[in-house]
């Protein structure tokens, strides 16, 4: 069964079949080194930029800002949730999330 | 590799969605397939209708699309009942209560809440009265702005009505270009106050005279004509305004020279990355010369004329300084009688007010109207002894043709109240700001202008980057709490030298903002020199310096949205999670 994943409206959210399941204006704790110097990044989603899987986990790249010190760029794959017997369910926004490391 | 929307658009755009925008009407809002959603809702923009955001499900945005702002007799009368009787929902605003009419920087009219099930209705309505919603949004055309009172404007250098009119015939529902990279948006603007904006837009067509013969040909009698700039734009933290290609063009050729450059815009814009795919990043990549070279080679058939002599120098709108910022207050026609501009905050006008208006403007004038891009109405066609009995109409109380500076320079736009791209709440809260710097803050006595844009996001529909204060969302902690926050920029303006409002303060809670405003004020009524304009006064400090005038402060003003505005379903409600959010509305 495939899963439809989609940045639309100038990037303000993420389609998962047809349905608007994450959204722009959140305040993510990032474990992201690469992004900002922040041992945690503070990231404003400003913009969705790219949305992938990874096995069952759905990322996103993003549009953002640390709120901590400033940074802004594009960061690098971060997780927002898994497809789970088909239906997506969204990572807890309060939780850390850490960028793909090959 | 094309985008999804790319190939949408491909299987189905433009003129054709209407009759599946219709059945889909009559079947209900469930008809639409779970699996082509996302499709049709983004066809669906071509005919004016963006669905809201989430939490708000089946309930759309439509916007009409009025060419140049203008509204024939008859026709705001029109737009009130459509507002009236259909853009109510659920939620209720606070402060406009819940029908209403928004007036965008776009000069087209938007309206909230609409169910699916009512478009056709109101579609026959437009249609009768001789508005329409097509192509106001979506990858094509977009409604054309100008000097809103072309033909009329007592210091016009050339009647643009007439182009604007004939550019919306050709290019509304034309199958050549119904179907672009993104959107394209044209200025064509007559009058030598620079009030069509054109440096902001993918096109512009902006007054100049040229010196030719009776073929056409260099050399002869001055004419007036239009210069040409391509890929101006302020979206998406990537500002730009629009390029001098080296064109002028007589009145009668305008439209083969925007059709060349839509075409090229339609043939070389870049399909396969949406964040690319604006015309300003063509130019970017060609330089001005090459778009010329271009057009001149594959998109039109006669010999394209250097620049003219334009009358930049002249420009006030919007400049921060001189004359006629903005086309407030009451002003001389042509014709001898006089246009009324009126101030709307925010743009936003409850549907009873915009009927009682089109009464004002039928009893004092013509009934017709005009929409200007700082979101204001006008009234036209008043005869001098008219003009005072009108002007103590008490509805000019509340839309004063002599506002304050701080409600005459605010601008907002629609914000996390309907839109999925915006951070922060924002029509509300520009209205909050400017009632309290009325109230607190003071301007030097020979300023009287002041321009606040207020923008949710980096899209910049608010135009926050030609402002004396440019406010864009962001978010900030505030004693460890996420709150609302606004970046501030300062210095912003067209003109005959446009330039960009700098941003010199980051992520200012929003209920510090208006202390900020008052303490910058201050600073600049203390060390300004004598006559000199707040963007004169910024251009000779630098970043560090401003940032230090900003000074961020609690005041007695208080913020009722300094949480996360866009996890409610809607923001004013009183049960506002996402989880109490509406139904979709019935089919009835």
């Amino acid at each position: 069964m495939t899963t439809r994943l989609r940045v639309l409206d100038d990037g303000a959210w993420i389609s998962i079949d047809d349905g608007r399941e994450v959204r722009v204006s959140e305040l993510w704790r990032l474990d992201a080194p690469d992004f900002c110097g922040c041992d945690l990044a503070d990231l404003v989603v400003e913009n969705f930029q790219e949305v992938g899987v990874d096995g069952s986990r759905v990322e996103v790249r993003v549009y953002g800002q640390c709120i901590a010190c400033g940074e802004t760029g594009i960061t690098d794959w971060l997780p927002v949730g898994r497809i789970r017997g088909g239906e997506f369910v969204e990572f807890d926004r309060s939780c850390v999330r850490r960028t793909r490391r090959d | 590799m094309p985008t999804d929307v790319e190939k949408w658009k491909s299987e189905a755009y433009g003129e054709e969605v209407r009759e599946r925008l219709f059945e889909f009407a009559e079947a209900g809002f469930d008809s639409i397939p779970d699996d082509e959603r996302d499709a049709w809702f983004e066809r669906f923009k071509w005919w004016g209708l963006y669905h809201q955001r989430n939490g708000q499900e089946g309930y759309f945005m439509m916007r009409i699309g009025t060419p140049n702002g203008v509204l024939e007799p008859g026709q705001l009368r029109v737009v009130g009942e459509i507002a009236d009787e259909y853009a109510r929902g659920p939620g209720r605003n606070p402060i406009f209560g819940d029908a209403y009419a928004d007036f965008t920087t776009r000069q087209s009219i938007q309206l909230h809440w609409i169910e699916l099930s009512d478009v056709p209705a109101i579609f026959e309505k437009l249609d009768e009265n001789g508005l329409s919603t097509q192509q106001a949004c979506g990858d094509s055309w977009r409604n054309i702005v100008g000097n809103p009172v072309a033909g009329k404007d007592g210091q016009e250098v050339i009647d643009a009505w007439p182009v604007i009119r004939e550019l919306n015939e050709t290019f509304k529902g034309n199958e050549d270009h119904e179907n672009l990279p993104r959107k394209w948006k044209v200025s064509v603007t007559g009058s030598a106050d620079g009030s069509g904006q054109g440096d902001i837009n993918d096109l512009a067509f902006e007054p100049a005279y040229k010196a030719v013969d009776g073929d056409g040909a260099a050399g002869g009698e001055d004419v007036v004509g239009f210069n040409v700039r391509v890929g101006g734009g302020l979206a998406r933290n990537e500002p730009r305004f629009a390029r001098d290609i080296d064109v002028w063009v007589p009145p009668e050729r305008v439209p083969d020279v925007a059709g060349g450059l839509s075409g090229l815009f339609r043939d070389y814009g870049d399909r396969e990355d949406r964040y690319n795919a604006r015309v300003k990043f063509l130019v970017d990549e060609w330089g001005a010369e090459e778009v010329r070279e271009t057009l001149q080679e594959e998109y039109v058939d006669f010999e394209l004329e250097s620049a003219g002599r334009d009358v930049r120098e002249e420009y006030t709108y919007n400049a921060g300084e001189g004359e006629r910022n903005d086309l407030i207050g009451v002003h001389d026609q042509k014709d001898g009688t006089n246009f009324v501009g009126l101030n709307v905050l925010v743009g936003r006008m409850g549907a009873a007010d915009v009927l009682d208006l089109a009464d004002l403007a039928e009893e004092y004038g013509s009934g017709e109207v005009r929409l200007s891009q700082r979101q204001n109405v006008i009234v036209t066609d008043v005869p001098d002894d008219a003009l005072e009995d009108f002007l103590e109409e008490p509805l000019l109380e509340h839309y004063s043709p002599d506002p304050s500076p701080f409600m005459r320079g605010s601008v907002a736009c629609t914000g996390t109240e309907f839109c999925s791209l915006s951070i922060v709440e924002t029509k509300n809260r520009q209205v909050r700001f400017a009632r309290w710097l009325k109230e607190n803050a003071e301007l030097p006595a020979d300023v009287d202008e002041f321009h606040v844009h207020l923008s949710g996001c980096t899209a910049s529909c608010a135009q926050p980057q030609i402002a004396d204060v440019s406010l864009r969302g962001m978010k900030t902690r505030k004693d460890g709490d996420p709150v609302e926050a606004l970046d501030v920029g300062l210095g912003g303006g067209l003109g005959e030298d446009p330039g960009f409002a700098r941003w010199v303060t980051q992520r200012v809670p929003v209920d510090e903002v208006p202390g900020a405003i008052a303490n910058l004020l201050e600073t600049f009524a203390d060390r300004r020199e004598e006559g000199e304009s707040f963007r004169a006064f910024v251009a000779r400090h630098d970043d560090e310096e401003l940032d230090a005038f900003v000074d961020p402060e609690e005041t007695d003003y208080e913020d009722p949205m300094m949480h996360n505005t866009k996890r409610t379903w809607y923001p004013y409600a009183e049960d506002d999670g996402l989880e109490d959010a509406p139904p979709t509305p019935a089919d009835d």
